[in-house]
């Protein structure tokens, strides 16, 4: 097995662009996962419904089989549950008022020089960054 | 076949961000954490994530998606207050804890009942979104 993480990282990340360009080459649509979910959750992607859930589906689904390739599963999620509902709100208002997320603004658009894509990216970036120096380093809660 | 071919699409996806290890919450906050121990593995899925995709964007060019309609065309490079205050706060909220929405999804099955509870909170958040919006206009 290999054992450097990026490696896995580079790898993961270059079946993670082949689903992006499947999704726009065949099915004609940018590939952003708070999009595609975020459309079925207020009702504005209902024209293409099957569609998002077939999406969604294979992305919960296909992990299901890799569980051997990886030395642990573990996500090392956080026993803090305000945390963890503050951090799923900010993240469902945040991806959803921005139109995109790591997926849509940080993959697709970020890979065709968009503006906005860039912009975002460098934003939710800072904000990580600032609210790890924050949370961890002068609060010490996470 | 729209459904087939999303179906497959999903599950490359889902496959990548697990062998990729970014459904590793520790992983992502290690490489927002400039100031702690740095883990670069981010940067070399998101580097990986950008060549197929590129590529894929080359492509589109002067031709149409295999089944049928148009390619999504480039949107106007106007950066409204909607980008700038979402994406700090999708920072924020992917800082706290290190998820974002297509981790969120993909570690469902093996993450625990920690991830239910972020995935039932960002829907929450994503309806609550839907207001806001409105009153945060895209100029």
């Amino acid at each position: 097995m290999i054992e450097q993480d990026w490696i896995w990282g580079f790898v993961g990340g270059l079946v993670i662009g082949t689903a992006g360009a499947v999704y726009l080459l065949v099915n004609g649509r940018i590939m952003g996962a708070s999009g595609i979910l975020g459309g079925l959750v207020d009702g504005s992607g209902m024209r293409t419904m099957w569609e998002r859930i077939a999406f969604i589906a294979g992305v919960i689904l296909a992990p299901i089989p890799l569980y051997p390739l990886y030395k642990e599963v573990d996500t090392h999620i956080t026993g803090n549950l305000l945390a963890i509902v503050a951090a799923g709100l900010l993240v469902g208002i945040g991806t959803r008022l921005a139109n995109g997320c790591t997926s849509g603004h940080g993959v697709c658009g970020m890979s065709r020089l968009s503006l906005r894509g860039i912009v975002a990216t460098v934003f939710y970036i800072l904000a990580g960054g600032l609210t790890m120096v924050v949370f961890k380093h002068v609060l010490g809660v996470i | 076949m729209r459904n087939l071919f999303a179906f497959i699409s999903g599950a490359l996806f889902g496959g990548g961000l697990f062998i990729s290890g970014m459904t590793d919450t520790a992983k992502v906050q290690g490489w927002l954490d400039v100031f702690g121990d740095w883990d670069p593995t981010l940067a070399f899925v998101m580097g990986g994530a950008m060549i197929p995709m590129a590529i894929a964007w080359w492509f589109t060019q002067g031709r149409k998606p295999a089944l049928g309609g148009d390619f999504p065309e480039r949107p106007e490079p106007r950066i409204g207050r909607n980008l700038v205050v979402g994406s700090v706060l999708f920072g924020m909220g992917w800082g706290l804890v290190g998820l974002c929405p297509g981790p969120s999804l993909a570690s469902l099955t093996y993450g625990g009942p920690g991830h239910w509870l972020f995935v039932a909170a960002m829907i929450a958040g994503m309806l609550a979104a839907v207001p806001l919006r409105r009153m945060l206009p895209a100029t």
